[in-house]
């Protein structure tokens, strides 16, 4: 990670080098996401300029933009079921390590026809962030594709994995606006909010900031509690649990 | 009307959880029974992954069964001494329910066993319960009285040694069958998300010959302590009840219940055990059918270190 970093910033002393190149600056609506009680989801707006001053060379080509967000990062196991015994189980798996656990690629084009996909690939654009998963011995790269795919096709199904060719808008030709759409599941974390130019197949420039998605007020209080003070939870249920039996049996007495 | 569920990590419409707490208070009030086998069940249809409805039913099992012990008990309707040894078994069944659903959880194979049991407990249960009924309809109709308890017939129960006097239930069994009964319906309680009403008040009357008067107030007693220690042991274990989950399904499900007993006394008690069998039943088959028909979606996702 941190190799390429290093690498993309020389990409980018390089570039600044000789002619100036473009400089993305980009502001996002919300950098803080609050998910309480009545947390429905929400909408986000990036909006992105692309600088350019006299000495930028000038583009055969359009301008095109990836946005990626990515949020918090795990292992993911996806199994498949098989009959086992004449009985529909859980069999086979795979680990995908370090994954988003939502990832949201907009473009303002499929993001296919925006570069060739060996580059697409090695530079991890789009739905090449969702990496194969770890290697199991014996096992075919057939096989691998198909545990991806249905990942990829079941978190798109709980809108945890959105990828919109339309979903980034030019203004003008040098002002973008993209909508994030963040669901209700949407997991707490850091997100990396990761924006790309790039112009005849290649990538100019990027730009990175991140948002937070954050329980709050009740939410946060109960997880806390859960995850750190279980006993203490476990017993505040069930005191909660006989308070409410034993008001119901007052309201609805008979005798 | 949605609301986050801060532990099950989903938006669940707030409504629906009151009518479900509602709906299976109905029916828990109308047969005395717990209705964690229709409850857990329902919850896992809606999208809660099995192991926080487990843990989170059994808070609304002690909810209902709280209120529905104070009424017994009003009535006198309960055999403490037996309820406390029964009990003594089933604290011991909990935890050693709880123990193997965390080492279930663990190697992945908690939603298979969970189905299973449902299907093998339900299916056999409410098998037996539906022509148990059919039989005593049959013979009210044909003349005969209803015999439940038949004091004078011994099974190989009574030739335990050990032997305890219950006088407020009339009755003077060894003290194994009752521990070996506490012990099981505590572990199948913790570890299905069942309070186990609907199959300790049968185990009670064959086994023990718990007389009508007090069978359902001392297994009430029995259901309220054996979870609401689940509850305390599933959140201090596997931090999985969901405590806003919980209040809504506890609301609804104690107003359900008061409303269910009024029907329930309407009815005749065979009638009601058919009924009460056909909804076992049907359960069971119901789950029986999501393991024998191939799924629409073969594939699932787990996350490694939350939720399960």
């Amino acid at each position: 990670m941190r190799h390429r970093i290093a690498l993309s910033l020389l990409f980018c002393l390089l570039a600044l080098a000789p002619a100036r190149a473009e400089r993305l600056i980009t502001s996002l609506s919300h950098h803080q996401v609050l998910v309480t009680s009545s947390f429905t989801g929400i909408e986000l707006v990036l909006f992105g300029s692309i600088e350019r001053d006299a000495k930028t060379i000038s583009r055969k080509g359009d301008y095109n933009v990836v946005v990626t967000v990515a949020g918090p990062r795990q292992t993911l196991v996806v199994r498949r079921k098989d009959r086992v015994f004449g009985i529909w189980t859980n069999a086979e798996s795979r680990s995908f390590l370090n994954t988003p656990t939502y990832l949201a690629v907009l473009s303002n084009r499929p993001v296919s026809e925006i570069a060739p996909a060996e580059l697409l690939r090695r530079q991890e654009v789009g739905m090449y962030l969702v990496p194969r998963p770890a290697l199991a011995s014996g096992i075919q790269s057939g096989e691998h594709d198909i545990f991806r795919e249905a990942l990829i096709r079941l978190r798109e199904q709980r809108k945890l994995y959105v990828e919109d060719p339309k979903g980034v808008t030019f203004l003008t030709p040098n002002l973008f606006r993209a909508t994030i759409r963040l669901p209700a599941e949407a997991p707490v974390g850091t997100y990396d909010v990761d924006v790309r130019l790039f112009a005849d197949g290649v990538e100019l420039v990027r730009a990175n900031s991140a948002l937070e998605v954050v329980k709050v007020g009740v939410e946060q209080f109960v997880v806390n509690a859960a995850a750190n003070h279980g006993i203490l939870y476990g017993l505040f249920t069930t005191l909660l649990a006989l308070a409410t039996g034993w008001f119901a049996s007052v309201v609805f007495r008979k005798d | 009307m949605q609301i986050y569920l801060p532990i099950a990590d989903l938006p669940v419409n707030m409504l629906l959880l009151l009518g479900m707490g509602l709906a299976v208070g109905f029916i828990s009030g109308m047969f005395g029974i717990g209705g964690g086998f229709l409850m857990t069940p329902l919850l896992i249809f809606i999208g809660i992954v099995p192991a926080v409805a487990v843990a989170t039913v059994s808070s609304h099992i002690a909810a209902s069964s709280a209120s529905s012990a104070i009424s017994y008990w009003r009535r006198n309707a309960v055999d403490l001494p037996l309820s406390l040894m029964l009990l003594a078994g089933g604290i011991f069944g909990t935890i050693g329910g709880v123990w193997l659903f965390t080492l279930l959880r663990s190697a992945d194979l908690l939603d298979l066993v969970i189905a299973l049991s449902y299907v093998v407990l339900l299916v056999a249960v409410g098998a037996m319960m539906v022509s148990e009924a059919v039989r005593a309809i049959i013979r009210t109709y044909q003349g005969y009285p209803v015999v439940l308890r038949r004091p004078g017939s011994h099974t190989w129960v009574h030739g335990l040694p050990f032997k305890v006097r219950f006088k407020r239930s009339k009755i003077y069994v060894s003290a194994i069958p009752v521990l070996g009964i506490g012990f099981t319906i505590g572990f199948l309680g913790a570890m299905m998300g069942i309070g186990g009403g609907f199959l300790l008040v049968p185990m009670l009357i064959y086994f023990l010959r718990v007389p009508t008067a007090t069978v359902v107030g001392t297994s009430t007693v029995l259901t309220l302590v054996t979870m609401a220690s689940a509850t305390v042991m599933h959140a201090a274990t596997n931090h999985l009840v969901d405590i806003l989950l919980a209040i809504f399904l506890m609301v609804g499900g104690v107003v359900g219940a008061q409303f269910g007993a009024r029907a329930g006394q309407r009815m005749r008690a065979e009638r009601l055990r058919l009924l009460l069998g056909i909804l076992v039943l049907g359960v069971g088959i119901r789950f029986a059918l999501t393991l024998l028909i191939e799924p629409a979606e073969l594939f699932s996702i787990r996350f490694t270190g939350d939720g399960g």
